[in-house]
């Protein structure tokens, strides 16, 4: 059972030219399987969270009752790309399984609309946003072994609140980074191959039969990859613990009581700086 | 790559006695399995060992696939009836013959007597790089070759490119197409039947495919109406020799003229795109006008709109532009330009 589709090139050598298309079958299956664990976890065997908190009052002043967590241009940006990834998504895989549609048109546009975002999204976090806030610092990896060790029933210390992000957020976040940019590098060297209509001039000589086969094997890996991390993504948006967040990107804002059980104002930089938007 | 011709590779050959049982054996055997009409275009996959199926259906048993019968709505062709009974049959000869004529300039005697009409529909394209077997993209890969700053491409395609050049090679398409033909097909689910035109797959939807065929479906018979019997035909074939080739390009017309004025008409192209082209747009613009040579030549304009050339191609457009133009104004009325 190949991982890999392999190939003769013309001049003879062995090339990888696509990933087993079966791999996006494991990836659902996966990602199923996870979700199908974490929710007997989390509805029979996980205890109820706790953390440690101790506000001030002038910290607890300060939270007003809707507190404002995503800007306008963080929502149209994260439901823009969103809307590009499933058509991505779709265009991509349906095909492989048995839907005959014109998809590589679509695709390579939605293809350039997700570079589009992505870029404006690496401008934006890093000029406008709190850049720091989704990556993770020492305080989540000090608090994810609290947690695991009190999930298992250990003495542990209790865990602080959250900053901006869950630190299984920041994960998130991690793995799409990488998954995406793996699709979007290797999906535009790949528009070298296909008629854009003028976008780019096609042209398959500037790499060789293998880097193209890596190319082509990369782009699928973080493809069906994707598969996986869009349908976990889905999974926990519409869980109703996590209803609060989801709200939070569809309206803006998030409820006082819901930020002040799960995150810590101190943790938030706006918050410390004064500002209402953490 | 090496090719080793002539030792084809093993298969279990199946020979069924009735189209059901064709069906059965195709719906078992589902992609594992390969349909052999007449034979030309399977036993040049296999010998030369690029396509490797593990079992083959050979279809020449099956007499009910063979033959052309009157029906109340003009005639049935069986899939399996050879291009020289078809070329030879007066009620074509008589009714349709743009057909006959059509089936009379494939290849050459001998492969008219052993083809068929479904396998002529159905064969593969003729991109040498796909058929040498190249890892190109209608093979499966990622690369097409043809399509390349130098790559072969003078018989390649001038519309619908979407990562494979390759055109189809069929002479009997585009007559097909211009007498408003209905493929008739044995699918899983019953009997399924499609219009000429969309019998043909590219590869924007499709790119291992030239038709909508899929494992554990067969053609069965083509069936062509009355409505454009005994209209005005045209059909005609460029190849570079006049004998066993495939056409650099091909038209067919049908069309009523009354009063020196188009009232309908069919137009079809083959061998300018990956899928044969019924020229809707220019059908609809000589609609009602004269059957002469300013309305073929706007025609002929019209259809050449959009064609993007490939490196050695570009002869193919002032090509179609001619052809198109004869086929609605004949020979005799055109002139090249």
């Amino acid at each position: 059972m190949d991982l890999i589709q392999w190939a003769i090139s013309p001049v003879g050598s062995r090339v990888p030219i696509h990933i087993a298309w079966f791999l996006g079958w494991v990836c659902v299956a996966a990602a199923a399987l996870f979700m199908v664990g974490h929710a007997i976890y989390v509805g029979v065997l996980a205890k109820p969270r706790k953390f440690a908190a101790n506000d001030s009052p002038e910290v607890l002043a300060s939270i007003s009752e809707r507190v404002p967590r995503h800007s306008l241009v963080s929502r149209a940006f994260h439901w823009l790309m969103a809307t590009s990834m499933f058509v991505l998504l779709i265009t991509a895989f349906l095909p492989k399984v048995g839907v005959r549609m014109n998809w590589v048109t679509c695709h390579w546009i939605a293809g350039l609309v997700l570079s589009a975002l992505v870029l404006f999204h690496i401008v934006h976090a890093s000029f406008f946003l709190d850049f720091m806030s989704i990556w993770p610092d020492m305080t989540d990896v000090r608090d994810m072994v609290r947690r695991l060790r009190l999930a298992l029933g250990w003495n542990s210390p209790l865990p602080n609140r959250f900053a901006k992000y869950p630190p299984e957020n920041k994960l998130y976040h991690f793995l799409i980074l990488c998954s995406g940019l793996a699709v979007i590098v290797t999906g535009l060297c790949m528009m070298k191959h296909v008629n854009t209509f003028g976008v780019l001039v096609r042209n398959p000589y500037i790499f060789g039969d293998m880097t193209w086969g890596l190319i082509y094997v990369l782009h699928g890996l973080a493809g069906v990859g994707l598969i996986a991390l869009i349908m976990v993504h889905a999974y926990f948006g519409v869980r109703h613990e996590k209803l609060p967040i989801t709200k939070s990107m569809v309206f803006g804002y998030m409820d006082r009581e819901f930020f002040l059980e799960e995150h810590d104002p101190l943790r938030c930089r706006s918050v410390k700086n004064g500002t209402d938007q953490f | 790559m090496a090719v080793i011709r002539d030792v084809m590779p093993a298969f279990d050959l199946l020979q069924p006695t009735s189209a059901a049982d064709a069906h059965k054996l195709l719906q078992q055997h589902g992609e594992q399995a390969w349909i052999m009409a007449g034979g030309l275009d399977s036993l040049d996959w296999l010998k030369d060992r690029i396509k490797k199926p593990k079992v083959l259906i050979d279809l020449s048993g099956v007499d009910e696939l063979k033959g052309i019968r009157t029906s109340g709505d003009g005639i049935e062709i069986g899939a399996m009836t050879t291009l020289t009974e078809i070329a030879n049959s007066p009620v074509i000869n008589t009714r349709y013959s743009v057909l006959s004529e059509a089936v009379s300039v494939v290849a050459s005697p001998q492969i008219r007597n052993q083809g068929t009409l479904g396998g002529n529909v159905s064969q593969d394209t003729r991109c040498w790089y796909y058929r040498g077997g190249w890892p190109c993209y209608r093979a499966g890969g990622n690369t097409c070759y043809a399509d390349t700053p130098v790559g072969r491409n003078r018989e390649h395609a001038i519309f619908g490119a979407n990562r494979c050049v390759a055109v189809h090679p069929s002479d009997s398409v585009p007559a097909l197409i211009a007498l408003g033909a209905k493929f008739v097909l044995l699918t899983p689910k019953g009997q399924k039947v499609v219009d000429a035109e969309d019998y043909f797959v590219g590869p924007e939807i499709d790119i291992t495919n030239m038709t909508v065929l899929q494992p554990g479906e067969l053609l069965t018979a083509i069936r062509i109406p009355s409505t454009w019997a005994g209209a005005r035909f045209y059909f005609e074939k460029i190849r570079d020799r006049n004998v066993w080739d495939f056409p650099l390009m091909n038209v067919a017309s049908a069309m009523f003229v009354s009063g020196g004025v188009i009232d309908r008409i069919r137009l079809a192209v083959s061998a300018v795109a990956p899928r044969p082209m019924r020229l809707k747009h220019v059908e609809r613009a000589v609609t009602g006008k004269p059957a002469e040579a300013s309305t073929g030549e706007m025609a002929g304009r019209m259809a050449v709109e959009g064609a993007i050339p490939l490196q050695f191609n570009a002869y193919k457009i002032p090509l179609m532009r001619n052809l198109v133009k004869r086929a609605i104004a004949g020979v005799q009325e055109s002139s090249w330009t």
